[in-house]
């Protein structure tokens, strides 16, 4: 059953759509993370659940039931925000507690629902503290702690590591997956980190001007992106696009500068297509290319190379084997690892898998502008 | 900006210095006045050094004043005003800041627009309302005709009548609306994160669970630094008590003063006069003295 469903879900302001017919079921117990750059909707979606936000059109239901009308205290979610959010004259203790004094909950009780809290988060040390003497993880868990002091069925984020530096970022990456597992309750995140995205979500959507570009499990948004923006968005180093043609009998691709690639079964669309490949999918083979520049990062090198015809494409090489700048190399662009997407719409061109055998260089061939 | 001139620095100097006397000098002058006999503080050139006479002036003027119940009703205008702004200045930048409706920007810019009309200049439309705070309501019924209309109908002349003046509401209410409060505390609403109201209404709390709760305790330096500079403001009125308290026994204390300046060919007792203005201004003086370190905090706001 889904926790959170949204059917035709739209925020106007004016006349200008923030969210644009959002339709999305997010399955209950799992976590999901919104994907997308500044501007996308996503924080606006999110506040739509929580009920910060008037929902313009369309039905917003948890746990089966309509809730656009509903207070936000009502809705049974509890939200952590990019800043904490933490009121700054409370003390932590209270600070977890207020949830539950607004609620009326009598004073022994709620001390015991903090005491059992703060010692699951390891805050027990810091009760008596303001928020302002505590650092920015600190801050976060206390957070955490409020979010969850009223046993909520779903989870909400709102950018909450935003505002750590790197190394206390994974940490908390995977406190909070530690967290969710712990406690079953849905968890819906909202991020532009694509790294926190993919190692956090059970179920990824991605958003893009508005609207949802495509969901799924991570390993299938990045394995099969559904369209150009997506293909384009997620990955880091990005995938490579490069203008091509289906030439007529369309199981053929021609470059910008004449080199010929054969797919492994012909597809329908015939003309320009954007033609993608992911730096970590391309190989040496015997395209030729010039490295325009080299860039370490440690574990492999990232290598910026041109084709003839002026193409760019990044690729990964071992650091080991680092090529030198301005030399020539060779390349080879597997066909099973090619995504095919129509250049005006951006929508990805269906292009059939092939078996594993069939992966090797025969698959493509290359020949100077003739065909 | 540091600037780095000696002779600018010795300027500044002599002007901060040349401010302070010309500020010190008449509280000096009153103090010596006070410490005075009839004959010292009317002699010529004047005195610049205190008398021993200061206890005996002072029990003078608090006896003559009839300080004990002027200080009293002093106390509670000034009290009551000080309390009453700060609420209603708070409930009005809270409904300004917080809440979205359609009069607001209209409200806050009419609110902006009573800084330019101080008590002074409506004085007098505000003593015809003391004198019958429902006289507004009167004038609507007249002139829709309902006055005639009740009469006829029931026989009884609707004649609406609520007396203010020399009385303590009379004294408190017209001083309370105030600009400068509303403006402070807006100024200072408007520095609460988004966030934080909205943490606010995840948690489950109503609007005024979040005033009392979270704006009341993060707004207490703001309240400090108000009620300072309104406390003074309330003590030190005197046009409105003036007007206002038309019997004697309700005067308040700088009412009582002016009372004691000698007039016409009465004996010029100003060492009197001037031990009642010491009395008078203990106070003000006290509040600032036990308020300065929240009033500074309030009004620049640096802890957050």
């Amino acid at each position: 059953m889904a926790a959170i469903e949204l059917a035709g879900v739209s925020k106007t302001y004016g006349t200008n759509a923030a969210v644009r017919e959002v339709d999305l079921a997010l399955p209950e117990g799992a976590f999901v993370v919104i994907l997308g750059p500044s501007g996308c909707g996503k924080s606006t979606l999110l506040r739509m659940v929580a009920g910060l936000e008037a929902i313009s059109a369309g039905e917003l239901r948890i746990g089966g039931a309509r809730m656009n009308e509903r207070e936000p205290k009502d809705r049974g979610c509890a939200m952590v925000f990019q800043n904490y959010a933490l009121y700054p004259h409370m003390s932590v203790a209270e600070n977890i507690g207020y949830p539950l004094k607004v609620a009326g909950v009598s004073r022994t009780e709620r001390q015991a629902r903090v005491a059992e809290l703060a010692a699951a988060l390891e805050l027990t040390p810091l009760l008596a503290r303001r928020p302002g003497q505590l650092s920015g993880g600190q801050r976060q868990r206390v957070a955490i702690g409020r979010a969850m002091v009223r046993r909520p069925k779903v989870f909400l984020y709102d950018e909450p590591l935003s505002n750590l530096d790197a190394k206390l970022r994974v940490q908390m990456r995977l406190e909070l997956r530690r967290l969710h597992e712990r406690l079953g309750a849905t968890s819906v995140l909202v991020t532009h980190d694509q790294q926190e995205a993919m190692t956090l979500a059970d179920h990824l959507v991605v958003m893009n001007a508005g609207r949802v570009e495509q969901q799924g499990t991570p390993r299938e948004v990045y394995a099969r992106p559904a369209s150009l923006f997506v293909a384009g968005f997620l990955g880091a180093p990005a995938m490579n696009l490069l203008p091509a043609e289906v030439l007529a009998s369309g199981d053929t691709l021609r470059l910008a500068d004449g080199t010929l690639l054969r797919l492994p079964e012909a597809v329908g669309h015939r003309g320009a297509v954007m033609l993608g490949i992911r730096p970590e999918h391309v190989e040496a083979g015997r395209l030729p290319a010039t490295v325009e520049m080299v860039e370490d990062l440690g574990a492999s090198v990232l290598v910026h190379a041109r084709m003839p015809g002026g193409a760019a494409l990044t690729l990964h090489s071992p650091a080991d084997a680092a090529p030198a700048r301005g030399e020539e190399i060779g390349l080879d662009l597997p066909p099973a690892r090619l995504h095919l997407f129509d250049p005006a719409s951006g929508v990805r061109l269906p292009l059939g898998r092939i078996p594993a055998s069939q992966r090797a260089e025969d698959g493509l061939f290359v020949t100077s502008a003739s065909l | 900006m540091v600037e780095r001139r000696p002779w600018l620095d010795v300027f500044t100097h002599i002007v901060l210095l040349l401010s302070a006397v010309a500020l010190l000098v008449p509280v000096w002058l009153a103090l010596v006045a006070a410490t005075q006999d009839v004959a010292g503080v009317n002699s010529v050139p004047i005195h610049w050094l205190p008398g021993g006479h200061l206890a005996d002036n002072l029990a003078e003027a608090w006896r003559r004043g009839g300080f004990a119940t002027r200080f009293t009703t002093s106390l509670i205008v000034a009290v009551g005003v000080t309390v009453g702004k700060i609420v209603l200045a708070m409930l009005a930048a809270f409904a300004i800041v917080f809440f979205s409706w359609r009069a607001r920007v209209l409200v806050f810019w009419a609110i902006f627009i009573t800084l330019m009309l101080p008590l002074e200049v409506r004085i007098v439309p505000t003593y015809a309302v003391a004198a019958n705070a429902l006289a507004p309501f009167q004038a609507i019924l007249d002139a829709t005709g309902l006055t005639g209309l009740i009469e006829t109908v029931s026989g009884i002349h609707v004649a609406l009548q609520w007396r203010l003046l020399n009385s303590y509401p009379g004294l408190i209410l017209p001083l309370i609306a105030t600009a400068t409060g509303t403006f402070l505390y807006r100024q200072f609403f408007l520095t609460i994160p988004e966030e934080l109201v909205e943490a606010a209404k995840m948690d489950g709390a109503g609007a005024l669970r979040f005033l009392w709760d979270v704006l009341v305790p993060l707004s207490r330096t703001t309240m400090a630094a108000l009620a300072t500079i309104m406390f003074v403001y309330a003590w030190n009125q005197y046009l409105w008590p003036l007007l206002v308290t038309t019997e004697p026994e309700r005067s308040t204390v700088m009412v009582e003063l002016s009372r004691m300046v000698p007039r016409g060919d009465g004996l010029p007792e100003w060492n009197i006069v001037m031990a009642g203005a010491l009395l008078a201004m203990l106070p003000p003086l006290a509040v600032v003295v036990l308020m300065q370190r929240w009033f500074v905090r309030g009004l620049v706001q640096t802890e957050k």
